[in-house]
C-alpha cells in the first residue's frame, strides 16, 4: 500500500516543520496497520479513524499566498467516458471523473492507501465475513439530503442487478449471494448487504476478503442518490441531474468536447479542497495532447505517446513522471491447440530464448523494467514469485533454451512453425517483431505476425481456435495479487490460454478462505509459482504510467493504482514557487527519506515506462 | 421549363428513397456481420448480464425482427440509444456533432470555393506563366500533402511556438476555428483551383466567347457574364459530395485539433461495434450526400443553358 513515494509527490506537500512531515507518515502508517490489524483482531478495530485527509491537509496546506488566485485545472482524460453512471461505467476515464464526483464506504489517500470515506469507521468481525460500517452522520448528497445506510443498501443491490447490466459487477462477488444476484438467480434483495439503524451498514461476506475495503473506494460500489435516479431513469448522470456525494459535482458536460466540475460545497471536508474547477478534457490524440500541455491548456495529461518519450525526458524533464502501475505485459500460449497441448518444455524454451533487457532497452527503448512473473511488484508487501532463471544469464537462458527446444523435437530441418497474434498497434507489432527474430536466432523457430482488430482479437482469444502464441497483458481493478491469479482459474471467462491445473485452483480455493495475510502472502507466492513453472505465459515487463504534470500542481502522489483524486490537488501561483517548493524538501533529505515507511520500494523500477495504450483504451 | 424543373424535383426526391434504403440495408447487415459485438472486452460479462443487455438493445431478437424494428425507427427519426455512450441516444450525438462540424465543414468549404476559384481564374487568365505555374505547383502540394502532417505542424508553429491560437480543444470562438478550417480547406483549395483553371481554359477557347471578344466586350465582362458559369460547371458537381464530405466531418481533423464533430463517430463506433452509432451518422451522412447532390443537380440545371427539363 504506501508505497512508491515519488520525488515530485513528496514536494508537492511542503512543509516547513519536519515533525509535521512525520506526523504525516505516522498517520500513514496508521491507516495501514488499522487497517492490518482489523484482520488480526477485529472487534479492537472499532476505532477505526486514521483520518489522514483532513491532517494532511491542515499539514499540507499551503498558505493562500503561495496559491495561484484562480484554483482552476484541465486535465486530459483519454476517451469520452462511456457513462457517467458509477456502477454502469467502466474504463480508465471514466474512474478518473467518478472517483471526484462520489464517494464510496471508503476512499483512498494521495499515495493510493485505504482511509475512510462516507463511513467514518468500521467493525469486522472476528471470522472476517461480516464488516459493519458507520456513516458519516454529517455527511450529505449535493442537494442537501442525508446520506444514509439504506442509500448503500440500494446502491449495492442495483449495482448487482443484472438489470442494471453493470460490466464491473465482479467487483462485488466477495458480497455474500452476490454471485447469484449477478447471475439472476436470486434477486438483488438477497444481497447480503442490510442496514441496521439509518446510518449503521452491514455487509456479509462469502470469504473472508482481505482487499474487501479496497473495494469499496471502487465505482461498482459507490452510492447512488435514489430519488433523482427514479425521477431522471437513464437520464440521471446527466450535467443537471446528477446528485452526487463526493468533493466535486458535475456542472457541465459536453460530449467529447470537456466534462466541467465544480467543488461541492456540501462535501464532508470541503474546507480542505482547494481546486474549485476541474474540467476532465477527452483528447484521443496522445500528440495533441502533449500540444495542449506545452501551449500551457493543460495541466495533467493522460499519457504521453511512446514516439515522443526520449523528446519529452530531455526537454520536460521535470514535468515528466514515470511511474510503476498494477499491470503486466506478457504473451499467453493457447495450451488447447498444438504445439502446445503436452509440452511444458517447448513453451519454456521459448520463454527464455527472449532477451527481455534487450526489449525493453531497445525496442520499447523506455527502460522499464523486464518482468520474469505474473504479479507486478508494488503490491503491499506481495513479493512476486520470480522463477530462478531470472537470475541467468542471457547465455545461460538460450543454452537452456536450445536444450529444451531440441528435446521437444525440433531441429534445424524440423523447425517450429508458429504465429505470434496481436491486436494492431505499432507497440505491440515492435515487440512481436523482435520476439519472433529472438526466437529464430535463438532456435530456429518460424514465426508469422497476425494482426487483428481489437474486438477480432478478442474473439479469436476467447475462442481458442486459432491462436497459438497471442498478446496479452492484465491490469487489476483491486489492489491485490489474488486478481492476477485468478484469470488462470480453470473455467475463467477470460482464461484464454486455457490453462488447467487442478493443484493451482486448489490453492486458489484456499486463499480465498485464508485469513491471515501472511499465509495467504505464502500461498499466492506458491500458487503464482506453481503457474509459472507451467509456462501458459511469457512475461515481458511491468506496466509504468507515465505523464506530464505541471510543476505548480502539487498535492498528488505517485501509486501503484494511478489513482488521483482532484481534491487533493492545489495549484501554486508560480513555478518560482514550485521551485522553492523543491528546493526546501532538498535541503531536508532526511526528513524526506527518513520517515518514509519504505524508502527502497520506489527505486526498483521508478524509471520503467511502457505502452499501456491498447489497454487503457481497452 | 418551370414545371419540367419542378417534375424533375419530384422524382428526384422520390429516387433517394430507394438510395437510402440500400444504404440502411447494407449497413445495417454489414457491421453485424463484423466478428465481435458491442459488449465484447476483455472483461468477461456474466452471462445473465449478458443476456439483459442483448434483450435491453433488442440483440436477442431473429435478426430479420431487429431489421424491420430499426426501419420502423428510422422513419420516426429515431436511431436508438448508443451502445458505447450509454448516456446518450444517437440523436442526440449527433444533433451535439453535427453543429460543430457543419461549422468547421461550412466555412472550409466557402474559403475553398472563393480561393480556389479565384486562383483557377487567374491562373486560367496567365496561362502558361510563371504566375499560372507557381500557383498551379502550390495547389498540387496542396493536394498531396496529406492533412495529418499540415495539422501538426499548423499546431506546432501557431500554437506551441507562436502562441496565437490554441492547440486544439473546442469553443464556439473564432479561435477554435481557424486552424481546422484552414487545414480542411487547403486541399479542396487547391482541387477546386485545378478544376475551375482547366474548365475556364476551355471556356475562354468556346466560340461564343469569340464572339464576344470580336463584339470588343471588356474582358471582366467577358469573364464574370459569359465564361464564369459554364466554367464553374464542373466545380459545382464536385463541390455537392464535397460538400457533404466536410460537413460531416473529418476523422483526422477531429483527432489533431480534438474537435467534438461528428467524424470520429464514424470510426469509434465501427470499431467499438456501437451499432446504433455507426448506422446513425452513416444514415445521416447519407441523407447529407443525397440532398447535396439534389441540389447541385437543381443548380445545374440554373447555370447551365444545355440542360432544360422540358417534356421533350
Amino acid at each position: 500500500m504506501c508505497k512508491h513515494h515519488k520525488d515530485q509527490a513528496v514536494a508537492g506537500s511542503h512543509r516547513r516543520r519536519w515533525p509535521g512531515r512525520a506526523a504525516l507518515w505516522l498517520m500513514f502508517l496508521l491507516a495501514l496497520v488499522a487497517c492490518s490489524d482489523a484482520e488480526q483482531e477485529p472487534d479492537t478495530a472499532s476505532d477505526n479513524r486514521p483520518q489522514p485527509v483532513p491532517l494532511l491537509l491542515v499539514d499540507g496546506q499551503p498558505a493562500p499566498s503561495v496559491l495561484a488566485a484562480e484554483q482552476v485545472i484541465y486535465r486530459g482524460n483519454g476517451e469520452e467516458p462511456q457513462t457517467l453512471d458509477p456502477h454502469v461505467a467502466e474504463g480508465v476515464p471514466a474512474a478518473n471523473i467518478l472517483r471526484d464526483l462520489f464517494e464510496g464506504l471508503t476512499t483512498e489517500a494521495p499515495d493510493g492507501s485505504i482511509i475512510p470515506g462516507a463511513a467514518i469507521r468500521w467493525n469486522i468481525s472476528r471470522d472476517g465475513k461480516t464488516y459493519t460500517f458507520y456513516l458519516n452522520r454529517e455527511a450529505v448528497w449535493s442537494n442537501g439530503d442525508p446520506i444514509t445506510a439504506e442509500d448503500f443498501v440500494f446502491s449495492l443491490r442495483r449495482s448487482a442487478d443484472p438489470r442494471t447490466a453493470s460490466n464491473t459487477a465482479h467487483m462485488l462477488l466477495p458480497i455474500l449471494n452476490a454471485s447469484e444476484v449477478i447471475n439472476g438467480r436470486m434477486p438483488p434483495e438477497q444481497l447480503g448487504v442490510s442496514s441496521l439503524d439509518e446510518f449503521t451498514l452491514q455487509i456479509s461476506l462469502t470469504d473472508p476478503t482481505p482487499y474487501f475495503l479496497g473495494l469499496l473506494a471502487h465505482s461498482s460500489t459507490y452510492p447512488v442518490h435514489r430519488a433523482s435516479l427514479e425521477q431522471h431513469g437513464g437520464r440521471f448522470s446527466r450535467a443537471d441531474n446528477l446528485v452526487s456525494n463526493g468533493a466535486y459535482v458535475l456542472k457541465k458536460w459536453e460530449v467529447r468536447s470537456s466534462i466541467e466540475l465544480e467543488k461541492n460545497p456540501r462535501y464532508r471536508n470541503a474546507d480542505t479542497v482547494q481546486l474549485e474547477r476541474v474540467f476532465y478534457m477527452p483528447i484521443e490524440d496522445l500528440a495533441t495532447e502533449v500540444k495542449q500541455f506545452r501551449s500551457g491548456k493543460l495541466q495533467w495529461t493522460y499519457e504521453v505517446p511512446n514516439a515522443q518519450f526520449e523528446w519529452l525526458r530531455r526537454h520536460y524533464h521535470d514535468e515528466l513522471t514515470i511511474s510503476p502501475w498494477l499491470g503486466s505485459y506478457f504473451f499467453g500460449f493457447n495450451l488447447t491447440r498444438e504445439p502446445f497441448i503436452q509440452s511444458p518444455s517447448l513453451r519454456r524454451a521459448l520463454v527464455l530464448a527472449i532477451d527481455r533487457d534487450v526489449l525493453t532497452e531497445k525496442v520499447t527503448r523506455f527502460g522499464e523494467q523486464p518482468a520474469y512473473a505474473l504479479v507486478p511488484p508494488g503490491i503491499g508487501d506481495y513479493q512476486p514469485a520470480v522463477p530462478e532463471y531470472a537470475s541467468w544469464t542471457q547465455q545461460e537462458r538460450v543454452a537452456e533454451a536450445q536444450r529444451l527446444y531440441a528435446e521437444a523435437g525440433y531441429s534445424e530441418d524440423t523447425p517450429l512453425r508458429v504465429e505470434i497474434r496481436y491486436n494492431t498497434s505499432e507497440n505491440h507489432k515492435k515487440i512481436a517483431l523482435a520476439i519472433a527474430s529472438m526466437w529464430k536466432q535463438n532456435l530456429g523457430v518460424i514465426t508469422e505476425l497476425v494482426n487483428e482488430e481489437w474486438k477480432v482479437f478478442l474473439q479469436n482469444r476467447e475462442q481458442k481456435v486459432v491462436t497459438q502464441v497471442f498478446r496479452a497483458g492484465w491490469i487489476s481493478d483491486y489492489n491485490d495479487p489474488y486478481g492476477f491469479l485468478e484469470v488462470f482459474r480453470s473455467g475463467n471467462g477470460r482464461n484464454d490460454y486455457g490453462y488447467s491445473n487442478p493443484g493451482f485452483d486448489a490453492l486458489l480455493e484456499q486463499i480465498a478462505q485464508e485469513r491471515i495475510p501472511a499465509r495467504r502472502g505464502r500461498m499466492m507466492v506458491e500458487a503464482e509459482r506453481l503457474l509459472l513453472d507451467d509456462h501458459p505465459i511469457i512475461p515481458v515487463y511491468t506496466y509504468v504510467t507515465k505523464r506530464l504534470v505541471d510543476r505548480r500542481l502539487q498535492g498528488w502522489q505517485s501509486n501503484v493504482m494511478d489513482h488521483h483524486y482532484s481534491r487533493y490537488m492545489y495549484m501554486l501561483k508560480s513555478r518560482e514557487e514550485a521551485e522553492r517548493t523543491r528546493a526546501r524538501r532538498a535541503e531536508q533529505p532526511d526528513t524526506a527519506s527518513g520517515a518514509d515507511p519504505e524508502p527502497a520500494a520506489s527505486g526498483q523500477q521508478g524509471e520503467a515506462a511502457m505502452d499501456a495504450a491498447a489497454e487503457r483504451r481497452s | 421549363m418551370q414545371s419540367g424543373l419542378v417534375q424533375h424535383a419530384v422524382s428526384r426526391l422520390l429516387a433517394l428513397v430507394p438510395t437510402l434504403l440500400a444504404l440502411i440495408t447494407l449497413a445495417f447487415f454489414l457491421i453485424r456481420v463484423a466478428p465481435g459485438g458491442p459488449f465484447d472486452t476483455e472483461k468477461v460479462l456474466p452471462p445473465e448480464i449478458r443476456a439483459n443487455l442483448d434483450a435491453k438493445y433488442h440483440l436477442d431478437d431473429p435478426l430479420l425482427e431487429q431489421y424491420f424494428r430499426y426501419l420502423g425507427q428510422i422513419v420516426r427519426f429515431d436511431f436508438g440509444p448508443s451502445f458505447q455512450y450509454k448516456d446518450w441516444t444517437v440523436n442526440e450525438l449527433i444533433a451535439q456533432g453535427f453543429p460543430v462540424s457543419l461549422t468547421i465543414g461550412g466555412l472550409a468549404m466557402v474559403l475553398a470555393f472563393v480561393l480556389g476559384t479565384m486562383i483557377g481564374i487567374l491562373a486560367a487568365l496567365r496561362q502558361n506563366t510563371y504566375a499560372d505555374y507557381s500557383v498551379m505547383g502550390v495547389a498540387m502540394m496542396g493536394i498531396s500533402i496529406p492533412n495529418f502532417v499540415v495539422a501538426p505542424l499548423l499546431i506546432l508553429v501557431l500554437a506551441v511556438y507562436v502562441g496565437w491560437l490554441p492547440a486544439g480543444g473546442w469553443e464556439w470562438s473564432p479561435r477554435y476555428m481557424v486552424l481546422p478550417v484552414i487545414t480542411l480547406a487547403l486541399p479542396v483549395i487547391a482541387y477546386i483551383a485545378r478544376m475551375t483553371r482547366g474548365s475556364m481554359i476551355e471556356v475562354l477557347h468556346s466560340n461564343y466567347i469569340r464572339t464576344a471578344r470580336a463584339k470588343g466586350l471588356p474582358a471582366r465582362v467577358i469573364i464574370t457574364r459569359h465564361a464564369l458559369k459554364p466554367a464553374l460547371l464542373p466545380v459545382i458537381s464536385y463541390m455537392g459530395p464535397a460538400t457533404a464530405g466536410l460537413i460531416t466531418g473529418s476523422v483526422v481533423i477531429e483527432r489533431i485539433y480534438s474537435i467534438p464533430g461528428l467524424g470520429s463517430y464514424f470510426v469509434t463506433g465501427a470499431l467499438n461495434r456501437d451499432y446504433t452509432l455507426v448506422m446513425g451518422v452513416v444514415i445521416f451522412y447519407g441523407l447529407v450526400i443525397v440532398l447535396l447532390n439534389f441540389v447541385v443537380d437543381m443548380l445545374y440545371a440554373w447555370l447551365n443553358p444545355k440542360i432544360r427539363f422540358d417534356e421533350n
